[in-house]
């Protein structure tokens, strides 16, 4: 059997672009280059068609109505305009924002930026599982609380939050509700309404879409919000987000949405099958262990820790041949692991022995065995290289050792 | 981030993985690192009494590859070497050998660390003082 390699297992990163989207995609990017803000001719008239298109099979996808859809370049600046949107539109109101500390660093750099503005921001620990407790989310809300935050599924370990209970707790309070949906809008059903989100954030790379293109949804009615602008001019996206609209992207990103749409269903239930098989033979090595909940988990994510090898050099073991993310950041100058993992209450070497795996529309049955034998062949590997792993089968407690920091 | 050749070389084919008896009187054993910071190594040497070289010398590193490879280059750079000598190896010998980017340089820092942790272990049970070793700044 012959394998194309590299396997690209890094879907939680960019997924690439569907060819049918590509498709769609092309004819915007050559002769139907128009403006969709050019009102007087046929080429701004074909572009803004395009748009509206678009904003349709995307509203369609969550359940919401076209014009409640803010296109922006993606998550991060849809992130940014919902949180320091309402935080600016709101400033009557309140000042209080409650998010987690698991969300992404766009959601919780954003807050960051909000709290040096004068802003109030709880960030909630979740339990040790990843998921929110919905007693201390309601316990957090002040009568400043102007917004609830939480992710819809979470990029490192794929957990699920209760996005309708803490949808209903917002709701009782009168407090808004944004949920960064990046990882899960196109991968699960996600509809606005049933679940009550009034802003949510996502991007075409996620879904098999473009880079450089995402959305913001804002409910219009029940209740009607408004965000404040963060970027001024001509007044684009009903005053929300002015700048020449990236039709190609729009097109793009709206085809992407339909396709996920069509084949979601049958999609969702391949991958968390071909999950949980990867998940299963990876489990059989002695002391791994899969970080976050199995029951509540996006299909195509598992994060699982190789307890005494160090992520970092376990991907270069096989990483000529497999693309996948670690949880440890040994490149980087902090030398940090996973903020995420860490926020589960993982103690720094299960962080830093983790691995990232994200499968995608194109991931294969093949592909998944060639990745459980190398995965399984370089633990071991290293494992017989690992003075960590020699202690624990001694029996020694690696927590009674004065470890010299540096 | 790409790997040197001779990084992946030793990270396929690591030089002198193993363990050596510690009780022995004549075989020093440095650990250091911590779990926490992403990379532990534990450097022996075993020292031919006789002729005061340091006659084997094995390694176990938890980290990342630069710091296998690392661990692995001075091992064998310490065999064949007396005591003394050793101590003169420097860890920017081996963030030239490994061609080390800046951000792995503390790989290099931990190996130099150990080789000094391994001697004076050696020294130590051997009745002779612990050296002090200037602190690099890790």
């Amino acid at each position: 059997m012959t394998m194309k390699l590299p396997i690209y297992l890094d879907n939680n990163a960019t997924t690439p672009l569907d060819p049918r989207v590509l498709e769609a995609m092309m004819p915007y990017l050559t002769e139907n280059f128009g403006n969709a803000a050019s009102r007087n001719h046929s080429f701004g008239w074909a572009a803004e068609e395009a748009v509206d298109y678009a904003r349709e099979q995307i509203a369609k996808l969550i359940g919401a109505t076209p014009k409640e859809i803010i296109f922006t370049s993606g998550a991060t600046e849809a992130d940014n305009l919902a949180i320091k949107g309402v935080y600016e539109m709101y400033a009557s109101k309140g000042n209080h924002i409650i998010t987690c500390t698991t969300e992404h660093k766009a959601v919780l750099d954003t807050c960051k930026h909000v709290e040096k503005m004068g802003g109030q921001v709880t960030y909630l620990d979740v339990e040790a599982d990843g998921l929110v407790d919905l007693t201390k989310l309601e316990a957090a809300i002040t009568d400043k609380t102007i917004l609830i935050a939480i992710m819809y599924g979470n990029n490192e370990i794929g957990v699920i939050q209760p996005i309708r209970e803490i949808s209903k707790i917002a709701r009782k309070h009168g407090v808004l509700f944004f949920t960064d949906g990046t990882q899960a809008v196109g991968k699960i059903p996600v509809d606005v309404n049933a679940d009550g989100i009034d802003l949510m954030s996502f991007s075409g790379h996620k879904m098999y879409g473009p880079k450089g293109v995402g959305a913001l949804y804002v409910r219009r009615k029940n209740p009607r919000v408004k965000v404040t602008s963060q970027i001024d001019g001509g007044g684009h996206e009903r005053g929300m987000r002015s700048g020449t609209l990236n039709v190609p992207g729009i097109v793009g990103l709206g085809k992407a949405c339909e396709l996920c749409m069509n084949e979601m269903e049958e999609e969702g239930k391949r991958l968390s099958a071909m999950r949980d098989r990867l998940e299963n033979a990876l489990m059989e090595l002695e002391e791994a262990y899969v970080n976050g909940n199995r029951e509540h988990r996006l299909p195509h994510t598992a994060n699982i820790s190789f307890k005494h090898v160090e992520g970092e050099g376990l991907m270069m073991g096989f990483n000529k041949n497999i693309a996948l993310s670690s949880g440890s950041a040994c490149t980087s100058a902090s030398l940090e692991p996973s903020y995420v993992l860490k926020a589960l209450g993982l103690g720094d070497d299960l962080a830093h022995s983790s691995l990232r795996f994200g499968l995608g529309r194109f991931t294969t049955d093949d592909q998944i065995d060639y990745t459980v034998n190398a995965i399984k062949e370089t633990v071991l590997k290293l494992r017989e290289m690992s003075p960590l792993w020699e202690m624990y089968k001694e029996g020694i407690d690696l927590n009674s050792i004065e470890w010299a920091h540096h | 981030m790409a790997y040197s050749e001779k990084v992946i070389d030793h990270y396929s084919n690591p030089k002198n993985v193993g363990t050596l008896d510690k009780a022995k009187v004549n075989v020093g054993t440095g650990l250091v690192g911590a779990p926490e910071c992403g990379d532990v190594m534990r450097l022996q040497i075993e020292v031919d009494e006789a002729s005061g070289m340091i006659s084997d010398a094995k390694f176990k590193t938890f980290g990342c590859g630069s710091a296998i490879a690392s661990s692995s280059l001075a091992t064998e750079w310490l065999k064949g070497k007396t005591v003394d000598q050793a101590l003169s190896i420097d860890n920017m010998d081996i963030v030239e050998e490994l061609n080390l980017p800046p951000v792995k340089i503390h790989c290099s820092v931990l190996a130099e660390d150990a080789i000094k942790a391994a001697i004076n272990d050696y020294r130590v049970k051997n009745g002779l003082p612990e050296l002090v070793a200037e602190k690099k700044h890790h």
